[in-house]
């Protein structure tokens, strides 16, 4: 692994892992308070992933998002303020309180949305790909999806169509192990989605999702091909979510040696351990840098709890363009 | 002036479109330089375009509308060909859950202005996976347009507002349709969506017809006429939006209703314009609103059960000779 990676790089990194998680640690307590409609899925315990896959790409790269997807949004760049305020269903969110958790998108930022079908995003991700290569930018467009995922037809029909066209798309698959309440030995029988690249004739790569510098490294690899107009490239990465699939999902299928085991692997405690280690921060700046996400996720709580909710009527706003 | 066949209009269209945008470019199977599309209307566009807008896909309908979806929200306007009507069904999430709804759930943050193309309709004998009207699934679905031409005419001015539009459209061209002749202007021209057309002008009942229905049903005003009964045909041009208005103005001044549709009677486009005219025209109904429908069947094969399904002249005439 290469670490040749700057104190404020490293640090940025560690930071934005920590607003994942803080922001989600929120968004449980506040759905507590009845202040979420609907329901959440929490990315906790998989930050390393978001983090270490966006750090390797510019504002102007792609991603396309999941369900699961509060994480993608934060690591892409997104503002707290307005995600939250979009969980929330206020009007100043994201998506003026039409998408909610599942649908948070900032194209500004490059963040293409959040699709909550299952697969949908991979078809989705090869289109942004496909009109990068068209308009000849080298722009790169990362795609999240979970294991479960991995069994949709739209897997399938994507990966072969980003090979056979050679586009800059990554695909980064978050193994945590269960589709919802299925464990992932029920329902398939390789161990590594990553070896289905193979069927594909594109490279597959099976690594630790919970250390955020080798998923950091491996994207960048696979950053650097894709520009170079090498093609895609599947980055398994395993991780464990730290929560349930859903907020009313216990998770009493997960044994809690393996709950255990994951939660000792927790990948910012791992990532903090690195930097002091390494004598990259001291424990002073660390403080500083959890204290001051600590404000920035209160500042958001805040700002979306201080917004209003749409009026009613705007649920009629947004279906067509207005072509003129 | 000028007559081309509804097949070269559609092409005139797209060559046109093309030439004129360079962010536009096709996608499907079987549409580039080897084949020209299953009914060849893309015939001779690779070779001016490359194969780089005119792409040859993979059997993969899901990525193909999903690339789609893709391309277009990141400044790309992609005209995707499904080879049949039926087989958006294998798409249908990426139409009708991404396609359709990006807009809407990302809070009118972007626009999906793509095109799907399909041939539809019965009457070439090819059985229940290759022959269906599928239109009113796609009514169904807020956030599409729906296009339904009938003529040369209308198929290449409505294909070129499909194109320039910011929405997506998807867009219907009966299989039967592709050889007829019509009356094409040399000069620049666009049809509007949610304008309709009255093909024929009449005084004694209203026909609203669609695409391939529509020349079914000249006929049959034709054959009416013959008995003292004036025929107006109204063609909607776009179900989606629906031009309720004319429909609604030519009712006022018959009295009088059929619509004449190739799709499934239940649920289908012919129940929606009738009650539409059941919400905003009963009063000025002189008789009840007549339906000429296919009757709830898949499409069958041999000719005779063939055309025993799909409405004919002597339906309609039927149909009208009820309510006049």
């Amino acid at each position: 692994m290469t670490i040749d990676l700057t104190k404020a790089k490293l640090t940025e990194m560690f930071r934005k892992m920590l607003e994942i998680r803080l922001f989600e640690e929120k968004v449980f307590e506040l759905y507590g308070q009845n202040l979420v409609p609907g329901t959440i899925h929490l990315y906790a315990g998989e930050e390393a992933v978001a983090v270490g896959v966006c750090s390797a790409l510019t504002k102007n790269d792609y991603i396309t998002s999941t369900h699961r997807g509060h994480g993608h949004c934060i690591a892409k760049g997104a503002d707290l303020k307005r995600t939250m305020a979009e969980i929330l269903g206020k009007r100043t969110g994201y998506c003026k309180g039409k998408g909610g958790s599942m649908h948070i998108a900032d194209f500004s930022i490059g963040m293409l949305g959040a699709t909550a079908v299952v697969g949908a995003g991979l078809p989705i991700a090869v289109g942004a790909g496909l009109s990068a290569k068209l308009r000849k930018t080298d722009q790169v467009t990362a795609c999240f999806f979970g294991e479960g995922a991995s069994n949709q037809g739209t897997f399938h029909e994507s990966l072969n169509l980003a090979s056979a066209w050679k586009l800059p798309v990554i695909f980064v698959c978050e193994n945590n192990l269960y589709a919802m309440g299925t464990k992932q030995s029920l329902v398939m029988t390789i161990k590594n989605i990553a070896d289905r690249a193979a069927g594909y004739g594109i490279s597959g790569l099976t690594i630790d999702g919970n250390d955020v510098l080798v998923v950091y490294d491996c994207t960048r690899t696979a950053v650097e091909r894709a520009r170079k107009g090498e093609g895609p490239t599947l980055i398994e990465c395993k991780t464990y979510r730290h929560k349930g699939h859903s907020r009313v999902d216990s998770a009493k299928y997960r044994p809690k040696e393996e709950v255990e085991e994951w939660l000792r692997k927790d990948p910012i405690k791992h990532f903090k351990e690195k930097l002091l280690q390494t004598k990259t921060a001291t424990d002073a700046e660390i403080g500083q840098i959890e204290s001051q996400v600590a404000d920035k996720i209160e500042e958001a709580v805040k700002f979306a709890k201080e917004s209003p909710y749409p009026a009613p009527e705007e649920a009629l706003e947004d279906v067509y363009a207005e072509e003129g | 002036m000028r007559k081309i066949t509804f097949k070269e209009a559609l092409r005139e269209a797209l060559k046109e479109e093309m030439r004129r945008d360079p962010t536009v470019f096709l996608l499907g199977e079987d549409i580039g330089r080897y084949w020209g599309g299953a009914f060849k209307v893309t015939e001779g566009l690779a070779a001016e375009f490359g194969d780089e807008r005119v792409r040859d896909t993979p059997i993969s309908e899901s990525a193909i509308v999903g690339t789609a979806v893709g391309a277009a929200m990141t400044g790309m306007r992609p005209v995707a060909e499904i080879m049949f009507g039926d087989l958006t069904a294998l798409a249908m999430d990426q139409i009708a859950n991404q396609a359709a709804k990006i807009r809407y759930m990302f809070g009118g943050q972007v626009s999906a202005p793509l095109v799907i193309r399909t041939p539809f309709g019965a009457g070439v004998n090819i059985a229940s996976h290759h022959s269906q009207s599928l239109e009113a699934w796609f009514m169904h679905v807020p956030g599409l347009q729906v296009a339904v031409p009938s003529t040369a005419y209308d198929a290449k001015g409505l294909l070129k507002t499909a194109v320039r539009g910011s929405n997506p459209v998807f867009f219907c061209e009966h299989k039967l349709l592709y050889p007829l002749v019509g009356e094409v202007p040399e000069e620049e021209y666009v049809v509007p969506f949610g304008v309709a057309d009255v093909k024929r002008e009449g005084a004694d009942v209203t026909v609203v017809a669609t695409s391939y229905m529509v020349h079914k049903t000249l006929n049959a005003a034709k054959e009416l006429e013959k008995e003292g009964v004036s025929v107006e045909v109204v063609d909607p041009r776009t179900l989606v939006p629906l031009d309720k208005e004319k429909i609604v103005k030519s009712v006022k001044k018959t009295g009088r209703v059929v619509v004449v549709t190739e799709d499934c009677k239940t649920a289908g486009v012919s129940a929606e314009i009738a009650a539409v005219v059941a919400e905003e025209a009963l009063d000025y109904l002189d008789a009840p609103v007549k339906r000429v429908a296919e009757p709830d069947t898949p499409i069958p094969f041999s000719p005779t059960l063939e055309q025993h399904v799909i409405p004919d002249e002597k339906a309609i005439i039927k149909a009208v000779e009820a309510v006049v």
